[in-house]
């Protein structure tokens, strides 16, 4: 009977390791993902796009709704200073956003974008934008931002409008980047 | 002296183990486990029931009846919650406690006193589940599959879930390990792996699964945990992360999870149905080649949870393709335990009943899962009462009718006693007219739209729905029969023989009825 403990106590230690491998495999995911989407340019929001054909569509209008919100306790006032552009596909467009502090504190945010309907989301690019960095504002600091985009020939044709809404999240001091 | 001990010597060498409360408390034995295993599952199974009826009567009428719309969420995460960790799947260890040891001619699990934590960890983690409703902000109600960012700004319920959680993943895992080492090691002298009956081969099966995502799953609510209280971000999207990844993460748990759900089911009705059909069952090997691809096909076809998060059509493909693969095996299964029965000289007892049915059911709920396979048919019922339709019906009518089925099949084993068989009878037919005037109309609530998870809705679900509650209740009253038949028999009742069913041939009906405290001390011997 002891060969039998032994035996089995073996199998519980590889057993064991198994299981805390796959814990770690866990976390490996995060990485892992963040890789996939990188290469496959899935879910690359923040960063600058590359526009390839700038042949503008003059026979087709696409109107831009542009949107914006604050996560929770943000102490911000974050608005867009055009509610709508109407633009042909292929075109270069600048706007502008602003953001003010209305708080005593230095507060740093980072603007995530979403587009509705979701599917326009593949076809607007951005070549500027105040998503691709942080923003530090001071107390009662105002700040006017650029955001710079071509709406790509591509877009399906059923689509006439797109909005744009950006939320600001509040960055904590120690939150930076802890998930990669 | 020596007459005093006789009767001590017939339970074994156990004559100064404790009595009472902490003979519970302290036993090591395989029997005592998976008869707490049983119990605990069925009392949870109670609760959870009781929050479904909870649901079912704040839906029998539009507009809200009895609960605030949050509360009706905590309602709804609970019932799962409770469902899928405390009733189902200690349901299948207390099986496997019993029945694994004395099917192999095993004395006792491998790892005694391992066993008796993995049970007494459950029911600490199940006061935090159910205590949760009384703390601030209440329980967790950000869907059994708390999602992020839900599951990252809720209450400290959804603390307490988390915990709760962890410690049932540790109980899961050790569990496990045991169950693997018991069955590599321990077999009989002549069982070869594939002698083996097949409840044993799909727990084997089972277990890798459980090692190989509950620490996945305690991974994700430990990023959950982490995101909410110590400033990372994994699955916030201001610091980087991203909640999509959460889904990622949960359902690489979760797919396997759910065949950790079904697999000793199978195991179980492999096993009831070759009894009562009086024949061996037909495809043993091509069986357990079934399970194996099941098993391993479990782990990539994940993402077909989440086919509307934005997935790339190549995405979509290949996870629905993937998904439809699994139908082959377990086509193969469906197709073997009919062959089983064909030309068998069958009689329907309560476990045969609650076969037949589960093959009937569980295969309606199969069917419905491959169509939710089909992205664009998914897009189209996300998130409605098809899918709540679909789950119950392979989750009740697959799982909880093989844990019946098993239970009525080896409760003469157990107890000793033959069960009352009207009781079983009734419990049977009840329970599967009551299942489907519960989950046969969700079909069509889901189809015409009706979203899930909402405590109100349109007027033109009405009907269906005040027929479902009233299906809900019946299921809910039935089980009760279920109780009274267990109590029956564990008072008293006809004396079972060693072997009560004619058919049926693997090792623990060699032992008597009920078996010795320490069964196979010396193992038999297989040919």
């Amino acid at each position: 009977m002891v060969n039998q403990a032994q035996l089995n106590l073996l199998t519980l230690r590889k057993l064991l390791i198994v299981a805390a491998a796959m814990f770690g495999f866990g976390y490996a995911l995060v990485p892992f993902y963040q890789k996939i989407c990188e290469v496959t340019g899935v879910n690359n929001v923040i960063k600058a796009d590359e526009v390839a054909n700038t042949q503008i569509d003059v026979a087709r209008f696409v109107t831009i709704e542009f949107d914006s919100n604050l996560r929770s306790h943000l102490p911000w006032t974050f608005r867009p200073l055009q509610t709508n552009v109407r633009v042909h596909p292929g075109e270069l467009t600048t706007v502008s956003y602003e953001i003010r502090n209305n708080s005593a504190r230095t507060v740093t945010g980072q603007a995530i974008p979403s587009y509705g309907p979701q599917v326009a989301g593949r076809y607007f690019r951005k070549l500027d934008c105040f998503c691709f960095t942080q923003q530090t504002l001071q107390p009662g600091e105002v700040r006017q931002m650029p955001v710079a985009f071509v709406v790509d020939q591509g877009l399906p044709g059923d689509v006439n409008t797109i909005t744009l809404s950006y939320t600001f999240f509040e960055v904590e001091g120690t939150a930076k980047q802890a998930g990669g | 002296m020596y007459a005093a001990h006789a009767h001590d010597q017939a339970h074994g060498d156990h004559a100064h183990s404790p009595g009472g409360i902490m003979r519970w408390i302290t036993t090591t034995n395989h029997k005592d486990i998976g008869t707490l295993y049983l119990w605990f599952s069925f009392t949870m199974l109670m609760v959870g029931g009781v929050l479904a009826i909870g649901i079912r009567a704040e839906l029998f009428q539009p507009g809200l009846q009895f609960w605030r719309p949050e509360f009706f969420n905590e309602l709804t995460t609970m019932h799962g919650l409770i469902m899928v960790f405390g009733a189902i799947m200690p349901a299948f260890v207390g099986f496997a406690n019993w029945q694994i040891p004395m099917m192999i001619g095993a004395p006792d699990m491998a790892f005694a006193r391992m066993n008796n934590w993995s049970f007494w960890l459950l029911p600490p983690a199940a006061c935090l589940l159910v205590g949760s409703f009384f703390v601030p902000g209440g329980a967790t109600a950000a869907g059994w599959t708390l999602y992020a960012p839900l599951s990252t700004q809720m209450g400290p319920g959804m603390d307490l879930a988390i915990f709760a959680l962890h410690i049932m993943g540790a109980s899961s895992i050790m569990g496990a390990i045991n169950i693997i080492t018991t069955i590599l090691n321990m077999r009989a002298p002549g069982m070869d792996l594939m002698k083996m009956p097949l409840f044993v081969w799909t727990w084997l099966i089972t277990a890798y699964l459980l090692i190989a995502v509950m620490p996945v799953l305690a991974g994700a609510v430990t990023m959950v945990l982490t995101d909410r209280h110590f400033g990372t971000n994994f699955f916030n999207a201001a610091g980087g992360g991203d909640p999509v990844l959460f889904q990622h993460i949960f359902w690489f748990f979760g797919h396997p999870e759910v065949y950790i759900m079904i697999l000793p089911a199978f195991g179980i009705i492999s096993q009831v149905i070759p009894a009562f059909a009086r024949k061996p069952l037909f495809g043993y090997a091509s069986m357990v080649y079934a399970l194996a691809s099941i098993a391993i096909l479990s782990f990539i076809v994940w993402a077909h949870h989440m086919f509307t998060v934005g997935m790339p059509a190549a995405g979509q493909l290949f996870f629905m393709f993937a998904t439809m693969l699994i139908a082959v095996p377990t086509g193969v299964k469906v197709f073997n335990w009919i062959a089983t029965m064909w030309k068998g000289s069958m009689t329907f007892e309560a476990p045969m009943l609650f076969a037949c049915g589960f093959i009937f059911v569980f295969s309606m709920g199969g069917f419905t899962g491959l169509m939710l396979a089909i992205p664009p048919v998914d897009i189209q019922v996300q998130d409605t009462y098809y899918v709540v339709a679909h789950f119950h019906y392979v989750l009740v009518a697959g799982s909880l009718f093989a844990i019946f089925a098993g239970a009525y099949f080896w409760i003469p084993k157990w107890t000793g006693h033959m069960y009352d068989e009207t009781l079983g009878k009734w419990h049977f037919w009840l329970s599967l007219i009551f299942f489907n005037i519960t989950f046969f109309p969700m079909h069509f609530l889901g189809l015409a739209g009706m979203p899930r998870r909402i405590p109100d809705y349109a007027l033109q679900f009405a009907d269906f729905n005040m027929v479902a509650s009233f299906g809900g209740f019946g299921f809910g009253l039935t089980q009760l029969i279920f109780l009274a038949a267990v109590i029956k028999c564990i008072r008293g009742g006809e004396k079972a023989p060693d072997k009560p069913w004619e058919g049926a041939d693997t090792l623990e009906w060699t032992l008597p009825s009920p078996p010795p405290y320490h069964s196979f001390e010396t193992p038999p011997v297989v040919k």
